[in-house]
């Protein structure tokens, strides 16, 4: 295939993934504006204002970028997984598989698919929150990058797991058991400051907890870890999903007789 | 140059399962080639591997000179698939299914539109183009992964089973589409379980058993290879017992039925004869199975011995 072939093949995924997502925004664009506007009026609005303030902002404005963060890491896991084992499951995939197009193109379109809704909920949860909060983003291209990033990151975890899920429970267990305990206890609601220091130690291993960090230095301007670390840490695991599940692929692994 | 060539062609499962023991066979340009063999022996394995499904294990696999393994993206542009089971998202419109199609092929989005249309019109869906592809019948959904395969216009067509679950005057009208695909030149491979639908439309077969090419010619002297031909005769009277016909084997099938089986060395006109001399009149007479079928059966049954014993019928 040409290169233009190939850019004609890879914006045809994307756009049959923004459709799908379009298509049910009630299961996949709602549901977390509503939560996240539960999260603001509890959390923020009723307990927040009597914990006071977090970092230096009041505990509204402190969870805001931990919440945006939240939204976009489920969104952009749960849309790759959930779309390309539907692939899998429907034998959708076979019209892929025959086609020219090569693993890379079939990966950066499922992987963008799935950053496009991440980034879309984070802008929703975004919108709402400016009607509790104000936010004035202080690293504007920060924040930017580390939502591209961690978009693309868990993106391409949502297409791992997905490529060896044989059936709908084996899509559930990583988003419900590792995916979630990680995002509440990464540093969401709380500077990890708070904790003891072996505590501290042990949440350090989280990987959400730089991302969350570094996502909350673009907005706010301040972190619990070192930003530019963070920075390369999510650039470093991204490279290294992106690599793994290309290799995958390749292979033909859970896709191919 | 050929339409596709296999060499050596082999496949064994994960779980040890040896499908294919080494396929050789070559489709030329323009043929209308019948694949047949019973379920498992190895026919959707090799289509699976032709339209890059299944890995191989060994071989290789040459489509319209470009080589499966050293220039694939070349290769599979020349080829179109229709699968035996739906592989499409139910959930997306039926215009949308193809134009994607074509858009995974690089075909620019304006190009794509034009071309769905023109099949879709072609396949009678074009009233069903908004249509999520759920609500298709089972023939319109069939129909619709023909119009799928064809739209980035391959010069290969592999349909298995295209015809399966579709009523008899969908399927004499995909018969006429698919002969005017090959009379414009492309090259089409089908697996049937209708040995009608090879006899009526291929000019060549081959049959695979036990992972093995058991029989690759064309149809005409596979059907002269049939030695006996079997035919059911209806009698104007009812009879007890069958006639005994020297030179035939009758049965008598229920009392106003005879099953005759005719060798190739004995004509009709002896059958007749013969019938009519011990006073049996025949009202109507027609072939037991479609020959091919016939054939088809006895060319199986010689591999009996190392049959596998959960396979279904022949296919």
């Amino acid at each position: 295939m040409t290169l233009h072939q190939q850019w004609v093949a890879f914006l045809t995924i994307v756009t049959k993934e923004v459709r799908r997502f379009l298509r049910i925004w009630p299961q996949t664009l709602l549901p977390p504006a509503i939560t996240m506007t539960l999260y603001f009026v509890i959390f923020g609005n009723l307990v927040g204002s009597r914990i006071g303030e977090m970092g230096g902002f009041d505990y509204m404005q402190y969870i805001v970028p931990g919440l945006i963060m939240m939204s976009v890491i489920q969104n952009s896991y749960g849309n790759v997984v959930s779309s390309f084992f539907s692939t899998k499951f429907q034998h959708s995939i076979e019209e892929m598989l025959v086609s020219p197009m090569s693993p890379f193109v079939i990966l950066s379109g499922f992987v963008v698919g799935g950053m496009v809704r991440g980034i879309m909920v984070g802008g929703i949860v975004t919108t709402v929150s400016l009607f509790f909060t104000d936010l004035n983003v202080q690293h504007a291209w920060i924040t930017l990058l580390v939502v591209a990033m961690t978009s693309a990151l868990f993106a391409l975890g949502g297409f791992i797991n997905a490529i060896f899920a044989n059936n709908f429970d084996d899509i559930s267990i990583i988003p419900n058991f590792i995916l979630t305990p990680l995002t509440y206890l990464g540093g969401v609601f709380y500077s990890i400051d708070l904790l003891s220091e072996f505590w501290r130690t042990v949440t350090l291993v989280n990987p959400i907890v730089y991302m969350v960090n570094a996502f909350r230095y673009g907005v706010l301007g301040v972190s619990d870890v070192n930003v530019y670390a963070s920075l390369g840490a999510i650039f470093a695991f991204t490279v290294g999903f992106f690599l793994l599940a290309l290799w995958l692929l390749r292979r033909g692994t859970g896709i191919r007789g | 140059m050929s339409a596709l060539t296999l060499r050596n062609l082999t496949k064994t499962y994960a779980n040890g399962v040896e499908a294919l023991k080494g396929i050789d066979l070559t489709v030329e340009r323009g043929d209308f080639f019948a694949l047949l063999g019973p379920n498992g022996a190895g026919k959707s394995t090799t289509i699976g591997i032709v339209s890059s499904l299944v890995n191989k294990t060994g071989g290789e696999v040459t489509i319209l000179g470009h080589s499966l393994d050293r220039e694939r993206e070349l290769a599979k542009q020349k080829i179109g698939v229709v699968p035996q089971e739906f592989n499409f998202s139910q959930f997306e419109k039926v215009f949308d299914i193809v134009v994607t199609q074509a858009g995974f092929y690089g075909i620019p989005a304006p190009l794509a539109r034009e071309r769905a249309e023109k099949y879709l019109r072609k396949l009678g869906l074009w009233d069903k183009r908004k249509n999520q592809a759920r609500s298709l019948s089972g023939g319109m959904k069939r129909r619709l992964m023909i119009a799928r395969a064809l739209v980035h216009e391959p010069e290969l067509l592999i349909l298995d089973e295209p015809t399966a679950g579709v009523d008899i005057e969908l399927r004499r009208s995909m018969w006429d589409f698919l002969i005017g695909l090959n009379n414009e030149g492309r090259t089409i491979i089908l697996t049937t379980h209708y040995l009608e639908e090879a006899e009526t439309l291929c000019r060549r077969i081959a049959i695979i058993d036990h992972g093995r090419i058991v029989e690759n010619t064309d149809m005409k002297s596979l059907l002269e290879k049939l030695q006996v031909e079997t035919f059911i005769l209806d009698l104007a009277r009812p009879v007890e017992r069958a006639p005994e016909l020297p030179g035939f084997e009758v049965h008598l099938r229920d009392a106003g039925t005879l099953e005759v089986a005719v060798p190739k060395t004995q004509s009709l006109n002896r059958l007749f004869v013969a019938l009519a001399e011990q006073d049996f009149e025949v009202m109507s007479m027609r072939n037991k199975a479609n020959r091919l079928e016939e054939l088809f059966v006895r060319l199986v049954e010689q591999n009996l011995p190392e049959q596998n014993p959960q396979r279904e019928n022949a296919s």
